[in-house]
Formats: C-alpha cells, sequence, structure tokens
C-alpha cells in the first residue's frame, strides 16, 4: 500500500463512516428537520418553478441575447460622462450581470479600461442584487416591498459607494490596462421599440400568472386577479405575433404550436398551469426546428436553458439546506428559532451589523440567498436585518474579496469592504424602522 | 502554428467556447493549441471586458460570446 496516497480516501471513509455511526436520526429535531426541508422543497416546486423561474429563465435568456452589452458599456468607457457613468454603472447591473461569473470581469473592465473607480465599485455592488432573477424570486418569496426595497436600496447605495470610493482615491490614478478596451460589435438589425414590445410581452406574462389574490374580493386588485389568466393569455398571443412576424417564425408554425395550449386552455380551465406548460414546450420546440436552431431563437433557447441548468440544481440544493437548519415560516429546523431571533431579530444596530457581516463574508451560490433568508425571516430575523443581508450577501463574499483585491489592492478593497458593510447596516436600519 | 486563447473566468460558457473553438479547428485541419487564459488581470490586458473571449496569436476576435463552430471556422480559417 502507499499510503503517502491512499491516506486522504481513508480520512474520508472513517469520517464518513463516523458520521454514519452516531447519526441522530432518533432526535424528533432531526427527524422534523428533514421532514421540514422535503415540505419546503415541495411548497417550492409547487409555487414558484413552473410560472415564475420558468418565464424568469425565458427573460433572462432574452437579455442575454437581444441586450447589447457593447451598447451599455458605451456609457462606461474611459471617456464617459461622469454622471451618467455612475447612474448608468448602478442600473445596468439588471441587464448587465444575468449570470454571477460576468460581474468581475466587467467590474476589472470598468475599473482598469472604462470610467474608473467610482463607477466600477458603484456596478459592483449592485449588479448581483438587481439581476432580473434576482428581483423577480425575491418580490414573489420575500414580498414584493422586500423586492423593492432591494433594488431600490442596491441601486442607491450604489451610487453612493462608488462616490465615496472615488472621493476617498481621488489623488490615485488607476494604472490603465494596455489595451483599449475591445467591445463586442453591436450588432443591428430589430429596432428599439420591438425589442422593447417582446420584453415588455414576456414580462407581462410573468407578472400577471403569478398576480396574487388579494385580501378583499372586491376592488380593481381583485378584478386583476380574476381575469389574471385572461391577460397572461393575451400577453401570450402578442408575444406569438411578434415571434411570426419579427422573429419571422410565419403564422402558420405559431398557430400550430398554439394548438395544445389553447385546447388545454378549452377542455380543462380549471388547470391554466397545464396550459402555461404546453406554450412554454412550444415555444421550445419553436426554438429547436431545423430552420430556427442556429439562429436567434435558437441562440435565446440555449441562453434560458443553460440558466436553468446552472441555477436550478443550486436552487434545489439551497432549498433544502435552508429547510434542514431553519424550517418553514412557523416551524423549526435544526436550529432553534431564539438563537435567529436573538442574534438579528428585531431592527438593532448589532442585528443590522451582524446581518451585513454575516453576508459580506458568506458566500451564497447565485439566488440561494432567497431561500435562506425565508428561512431565517421565519425564525424570527427582523426585516430590516434582512434587507442587509440581502444588499451585502451577493455583492461580496471571501472568494470574490480575494479576487477583488487583486484587481485594485489591499487598501481599496478593504475600503469597499468596509463601505458594504456600513451602507447595508444603515440601509436595513432605516427598511426595519419604516416597515 | 496557431495559438488560440480562450479567456474567461472559468464558468461554463468559457468551456462550452473552448469546445467550439477545438471543432472549428479541427475541421480546418489547422496546426494549433488551446490555452485557457484565466486569471482576470491577464484577461484585461487583451482589453477584455465581457468573457468568455476568444483570442488567437493574441489577437481578440470573439467577445462576450459563445460562437458557434461554424462562426469560428470563418474567423480562423
Amino acid at each position: 500500500m502507499d499510503w503517502k496516497a491512499e491516506w486522504k480516501p481513508l480520512f474520508w471513509i472513517i469520517a464518513v463512516f463516523t458520521a454514519c455511526f452516531f447519526l441522530p436520526v432518533e432526535a424528533p429535531r432531526v427527524q422534523s428537520a428533514v421532514i421540514e426541508s422535503l415540505y419546503l422543497v415541495k411548497w417550492y416546486a409547487q409555487e414558484h418553478v413552473l410560472l415564475c423561474l420558468v418565464p424568469a429563465f425565458f427573460i433572462a435568456g432574452a437579455v442575454a441575447v437581444f441586450v447589447s452589452q457593447a451598447a451599455v458599456m458605451k456609457y462606461l468607457g474611459p471617456k464617459a460622462n461622469k454622471f451618467l457613468a455612475y447612474g448608468v454603472a448602478s442600473v445596468s447591473g439588471t441587464i448587465l450581470a444575468v449570470c454571477s461569473c460576468t460581474i468581475l470581469p466587467l467590474f476589472a473592465g470598468i475599473y482598469r479600461m472604462g470610467a474608473g473607480l467610482g463607477p466600477a465599485c458603484a456596478f459592483l455592488y449592485s449588479g448581483p442584487a438587481i439581476n432580473i432573477l434576482a428581483i423577480v424570486l425575491t418580490a414573489r418569496i420575500l414580498g414584493l416591498e422586500m423586492g423593492i426595497a432591494r433594488a431600490v436600496g442596491a441601486i442607491l447605495f450604489a451610487v453612493i459607494i462608488g462616490l465615496a470610493m472615488h472621493f476617498f482615491f481621488r489623488h490615485e490614478e488607476a494604472e490603465k490596462a494596455a489595451a483599449a478596451p475591445a467591445l463586442g460589435e453591436e450588432e443591428g438589425g430589430r429596432p428599439l421599440w420591438q425589442t422593447a414590445l417582446y420584453f415588455a410581452s414576456m414580462v407581462g406574462i410573468l407578472v400577471f400568472a403569478n398576480w396574487g389574490k388579494p385580501d378583499q374580493p372586491t376592488g380593481l386588485w381583485h378584478a386583476l386577479y380574476a381575469a389574471k389568466w385572461w391577460i397572461t393569455g393575451g400577453f401570450s398571443l402578442a408575444l406569438g405575433l411578434m415571434l411570426a412576424t419579427w422573429f419571422e417564425l410565419g403564422l402558420p408554425r405559431i398557430a400550430l404550436a398554439a394548438i395544445p395550449a389553447l385546447l388545454s386552455a378549452v377542455i380543462l380551465p380549471q388547470y391554466p398551469e397545464l396550459a402555461f406548460t404546453f406554450g412554454v414546450v412550444a415555444l421550445s420546440v419553436l426554438s429547436n426546428l431545423k430552420s430556427t436552431r442556429d439562429g436567434e431563437m435558437g441562440a435565446w433557447f440555449s441562453e434560458s436553458w443553460d440558466f436553468a441548468k446552472t441555477i436550478l440544481p443550486l436552487l434545489l440544493l439551497g432549498v433544502l439546506i435552508a429547510g434542514v437548519l431553519l424550517g418553514r415560516p412557523g416551524h423549526e429546523g435544526l436550529i432553534p428559532s431564539q438563537w435567529v431571533a436573538s442574534l438579528v431579530g428585531g431592527n438593532s444596530v448589532s442585528a443590522n451589523l451582524f446581518a451585513s457581516v454575516f453576508g459580506a463574508f458568506m458566500y451564497f451560490a447565485t439566488l440561494t440567498e432567497v431561500p435562506i433568508l425565508q428561512g431565517l425571516l421565519g425564525a424570527g430575523m427582523g426585516k430590516g436585518p434582512a434587507l442587509a443581508l440581502l444588499l451585502a450577501g451577493p455583492a461580496l463574499s471571501l472568494p470574490n474579496m480575494l479576487v477583488i483585491r487583486s484587481v485594485m489592492g489591499t487598501k481599496k478593497t478593504g475600503v469597499f469592504v468596509l463601505l458594504v458593510v456600513v451602507m447595508s447596516t444603515s440601509s436595513g436600519l432605516i427598511y426595519g424602522t419604516l416597515f | 502554428m496557431k495559438k488560440i486563447q480562450i479567456l474567461g473566468t472559468g464558468c461554463p460558457k468559457c468551456e462550452k467556447l473552448a469546445g467550439n473553438a477545438k471543432k472549428a479547428a479541427d475541421n480546418l485541419g489547422l496546426d494549433y493549441e488551446i490555452e485557457k487564459v484565466t486569471e482576470l488581470s491577464q484577461i484585461m490586458e487583451f482589453g477584455v471586458m465581457s468573457t468568455p473571449a476568444l483570442a488567437v496569436d493574441g489577437k481578440v476576435l470573439v467577445v462576450g460570446k459563445v460562437a458557434s463552430p461554424a462562426e469560428l471556422e470563418k474567423l480562423l480559417g
């Protein structure tokens, strides 16, 4: 035996064996925690995947294909108007940061080749928090006001952090990279209003398919709720027409593809999800025909598919772990609720500060911050600290601090982390006082 | 011999671009080597901000998208 090579597997075998040997399966807390996590996964699967995540994936895919990064980066280049650059940097995460792995290169690019330190930091702070999937999932699961607070807080504080960084380091000029920025060519083609309408129809489908039942059975909200499937259908029809004409799929193919969805809507109107599923399947088939596969329809589908493929497993794992540790709202998982409540309950400065620092160092895989936060809120976390964690969490983590440090040095990174923690804590405090 | 460099911090898209580039170069029967550039500061020196990107002999040809093998054949040929 070559023990130098074999000690590692041996170590793991012993570790896993010991863990299994003493596995506390009998303990009621463990049993209920496992059940809790299964309940939570089921709830997500039933309530959030089909109507919420699937359209969101298609929108994110469309953003990746039809929104030109080059067009946005024009406003963040070296000659860009400084005021405009801060504004664009803080909101452009919505469309530039659809995948978390694109954030850091863009940040480094804006810093070294573009508008400089301030806008780069603004982008780094808001980018991961305001991408389209994060906002949709936050609003759907943690409530509309939390979703809005997250977006507004991220954008507002991004500008402040960017300006502060610029002020602190105003005497230092970044060493500019050797090369001028190479941007992808701007793809012409569709006029802006067509692209805008195309996105609007998809956002309409997403919003109305998820329209929640209001408390009162009267009024405008309820009328919209009662008609939500008609409205969703209307938006789908509009999308279909756009695909038929501007995307050159042709009316006959669209009509043929819509038949299963229509049939199911007429025969089984009590299960609108079924018609919705048929619609999604039809769209997927249309994007993978021989004539569309290599065109923009194919590109759109494959981007959407990439998002689904990367994000769904992470989310499933995140929900399972959140369920085991924290349970559903109103139930307990492995971690007792008093612990959570004593650390981050209420809206004290220390609770907000703890949430921000924890968020800044902890790594959250794409979107998993949402189920984890839902568990924490259910276990007694205050709303202010929750927002603080949502703001500090995706922007920073220990691994990405190391990358940022390699780009702009230890001192600037330290100041940036400090600013993120301070700003997230204060926005948590403000939100917790207001709501 | 052509030196094909794939610039990207290691997300799945960079892998896909590398695969497509290999396919295209093989189809053309090129004499080539593929190198992956994952260090952010090195990527910056190419002037690339949106990954994945592809450079041939130091010249950036593709930025911010996964080019299909057919497109790459045109660029490499």
